[in-house]
Parts: structure tokens; sequence; C-alpha cells
């Protein structure tokens, strides 16, 4: 049997502050495939995001492995991230072209190819013909269309995204999530989603990583058995109700 | 076209703005019947600049005071902004000394520096490049320290090197806020220059006007001031001409 793309298992990570030490995560373990669009849901302070940021090199841990790449699929871990955050993060003295090609210069790649991928994306994530607008100019949902593109431009194979839609209003945030399934079904990328939305960890993830706080540790590792490509209705489906109930029990919510 | 005509208009206030107070200025002392010696008439003050006060030359060696100072005061408060940046201990270190320093009230140092340096057009740049200083490296030490750490984090993932950070994301992040504090040096700038011209100076229109303060030539006093004011407005020019080339209308500090 071949290994998975990402394996966790039993990682753990405590911050020092001068006083004490306060556990961060702990009994994390899951794998993911490569392709897979996996939520990671959780309440705020319960290391979802220090999760992401071991799996991007940012954080160390100190107990556990974490393993990325397997034999189908290699990974190099200082090319193949794609990061994005719920701010946009855009460099508003940067044209929407160059802020997407960002990721492209600091790594050196052929300008040309990546101009044109770059323009590619941008159509990809409905931003055609805002190539050359400043950030400034775009409203918030069209922000973070850009900063997708960027996390995609130099064709990472690991996308990893932080509450990205945790900024919007709740309207544009139902688009984007349509938006998003789409973009993962036409790139074929692995995502991992953070989010402390119940319902969208449910709507977006084919599989639902649970984690709980005080003290921090993974709760569930739920298979979201909902076919693709999914749809709005689906949300007031009995199968997706039973998916939402199930993680606000972990939460201690019912 | 249309906006072309809406900024001539704009233009155009301001100049018609400033014929107004000399129009009032002109009125006032007619119908007043303030003498000569108090107050002159715009038409008395003008009239001044054809009578052999070495106005050029004054001129001259007051702008090479100011200019000289603010010149140098942007060379070493941005290389000392970097230096700071760079180098986190210095930083620790000397940033509370440079906060100290700048409630100095600087000109108080001019007689000082007259001591020191004796006097002439050189200390007249030292008294005006240290009252241009802080501001400038104040503005520019923290401007390069607005960056965002997730912007940072997104970068490291790609390897991204300390120079590429500073290049693409610090420096020009840092730009806007640089010329917001070259903007308050402006200002001070000439203030520096003339105070030391006061003190003790042979050249120069601040010695020009504590010359012809004794026999109460107020018409040459005033175009003394209009000359030095016309300095600072120039060299301001310059500054916002620079800024919008540099920085543009896209990256003004929020």
């Amino acid at each position: 049997m071949s290994q998975p793309f990402i394996h966790l298992s039993e990682v753990r990570k405590t911050f020092k502050s001068k006083k004490e030490e306060f556990l961060a995560v702990s009994e994390v373990t899951f794998d993911v495939e490569v392709g897979e669009l996996i939520s990671i849901v959780g309440p705020s302070g319960c290391g979802k995001t220090t999760v992401l940021k071991i799996l991007a090199g940012i954080h160390s841990y100190e107990g556990g492995t974490v393993r990325v790449g397997n034999d189908e699929q290699t990974f190099n871990p200082s090319k193949d991230i794609g990061m994005v955050f719920q701010q946009p993060l855009l460099l508003k003295w940067r044209k929407i072209l160059d802020n997407v090609m960002l990721p492209a210069e600091i790594l050196g790649l052929p300008r040309k190819e990546a101009l044109d991928r770059a323009r590619y994306l941008l159509d990809m994530v409905g931003l055609h013909g805002f190539e050359d607008k400043y950030p400034n100019e775009l409203s918030g949902g069209m922000q973070q269309r850009t900063s997708i593109a960027r996390a995609l431009v130099h064709d990472p194979k690991l996308i990893l995204m932080d509450e990205p839609f945790g900024a919007l209003d709740a309207l544009t945030r139902e688009k984007m999530n349509l938006e998003l399934l789409r973009i993962w079904e036409e790139s074929k990328k692995t995502i991992l989603f953070v989010t402390h939305g119940i319902q969208e960890a449910v709507f977006l993830g084919s599989r639902v990583i649970v984690l709980t706080s005080g003290p921090a540790r993974m709760a569930d590792n739920l298979l979201i058995d909902l076919p693709y490509p999914r749809t709005l209705d689906m949300k007031t489906h009995e199968a997706f109700g039973k998916f939402t109930r199930h993680i606000y029990k972990h939460m201690g919510m019912n | 076209m249309n906006d072309m005509s809406k900024r001539l208009g704009q233009y155009g206030l301001i100049v018609l703005v400033h014929l107004g107070v000399v129009l009032i200025w002109h009125i006032a002392i007619k119908v007043s019947e303030i003498p000569d010696y108090v107050m002159p008439t715009p038409g008395a003050t003008l009239m001044s600049l054809g009578e052999d006060y070495g106005w050029w030359h004054n001129t001259v060696i007051t702008g090479m005071e100011v200019y000289g100072g603010y010149g140098l005061a942007i060379v070493v408060g941005v290389a000392m902004a970097l230096i700071f940046n760079w180098f986190r201990p210095v930083e620790t270190m000397l940033m509370p000394l440079m906060v100290s320093l700048n409630m100095i009230p600087k000109v108080a140092l001019g007689p000082l520096f007259i001591v020191w340096f004796s006097y002439g057009v050189g200390s007249n740049i030292l008294i005006s490049f240290s009252i241009c200083l802080l501001p400038i490296l104040l503005t520019m030490e923290r401007g390069l320290k607005e960056v965002d750490p997730d912007l940072i984090d997104l970068v490291r993932t790609l390897n991204a090197s300390r120079w590429q950070i500073f290049i693409k994301i610090q420096l020009p992040g840092a730009l806007p806020y640089l010329f917001s504090g070259m903007k308050v040096a402006t200002v001070l700038s000439v203030a520096g220059a003339i105070v030391g011209e006061f003190i003790a100076s042979e050249e120069g229109l601040g010695y020009l006007m504590m010359q012809v303060q004794v026999t109460m030539d107020t018409a040459a006093m005033f175009m003394g001031v209009l000359l030095i004011t016309l300095i600072g407005v120039i060299l301001y020019f310059f500054v916002l001409l620079l800024e919008y080339f540099v920085v543009g209308k896209t990256n003004a500090v929020n």
C-alpha cells in the first residue's frame, strides 16, 4: 500500500511563555491523500493555525511525526506550498497581476511563462480585466480571489488556507465557497482549509478534522460522504445536518 | 478633459487666494495709514529687491544651508534606519536614546555648534541637519517595521532571502512613511538654517534681516521672509513631486 501524501502522527506543540507552558497542539493524527480538500475546524485558540504553520515549516513541533510527499508526488517545502490567509495581504503598490507574480519572482521562475500562468489564474478566479488595477480598487472578495491566484502561481502541490473567508460578509463567503470548490476541481490541488465555521467546514471538505480547545487535542476525523460537485441546497439535506450536529457536540454545544 | 479643467480650476483658486491676501495687505495699509517703517506695502516690499542688499548671494547661501542640511539628514537618517532594522541589538540599544534626543529643542544647540565648528555655512548646515534628522529617522524606522507577519510567513515558505523581503516588501512599504517624515522636515530645515544665521553669521538671508533691522528697513525684512519662505516652498514642492513619482497615488499611508 502506498503512503499518504501528508502524514501527521501524534503531533504535539507547546508555546513557552516566561512562567508557563501552553499546550497548543496535541494528539493530532491524520493523513491526507493527493488532491483531497480537507477542512480543519475548531474554536479559536485550539491550534488550527498552528497545525497549518507546522505543515508549512514555519513552526517547529516537539513530538510526533510530520511527513509531506510520497513516491507518487514528491514535495519540496520551499516551492510546493501556497498560502492564503484571512487578510489578502496584497502589496498595495503593485498591480493585481504583479501581486500574483510575487511567488514566481521570489522563486526566480521564468518570467514569461509565469506571466501567462498568472493571467490564466486571474481568469480562473474570475478577475479577467482586473490585471492592471490596484488592490484598493477591488472589493474584499476580489482581493481574496487575487490572493488565491497568488497561492497557485508557482504551481505548488499543497495549498494551506487559514480562515481565508473569515473577513468577508456572509453572502460573499457563500459565493467564495462555491468558487473555491470550482477552483479546487479545476486545479486538482491538495487543499487544507482551516476555519471556525462548522457549516463551511462540512460544505467544503471531503473530510473534516475536528480540533477542540482546553486542552488542545484532535477530537475527530469525520468523513463527509456528500458527493461533489456540491450545491448550496445540500446544506438543507438531512445528511448535512447530521454532520454539523455531530461536530457541534464535539464543541460541547447541543 | 474634465479632470484637466478641474485641476486647472484648483490651481487657479490657489493663485487667487494668494493674490487676495496681497490685495488685502495693500488695502489695509493704505486705509489705516500705518507708517512704512512698521509695515511696508506689498509694492514697497517688492521695490526693495531693486536695492543693493546682495539678495542673490544671500539667498544662495541660505539655500545651500537649507538644502545641504536637509539632504544630509535624509542620507544619514535613512542609513541609520536601515542599520537599526538590520541589526536589532543596535536598535534596542540606541532607539531610546534617539527618542530622548528628539526631545531636545535642536535650535538650543545652535550656540554650541558655533563654538565647536565656528560660524559659517558649514555649521548652519549642521544645525539644519540636526533638526531634520530625527523625524526622518523615526518615520523610516517605523515604516520598515510595518509589515504584516503573515506576509513574512508567506514569503518564508518560498524561501525568500532577506534581501528579497527587503527590496520587494519592506522598502516599498516604508516609502510612504519616509515621505511623511520628509515633509515635516522641510519646515524644520529652513528654521534650522535661519536660526543659525541669527546666532552668528556674515552672510545669508537671516544675517541680512538682522542687518536691516537696525535701520528699521521693514520692506527688506519682509522681502527676506518671503525669500526664506520661497526656499522652503521649492523644497516642499520637490518632495511632493518626488513622492508622486516614487510612491504614486496607490501607496499612500492608509
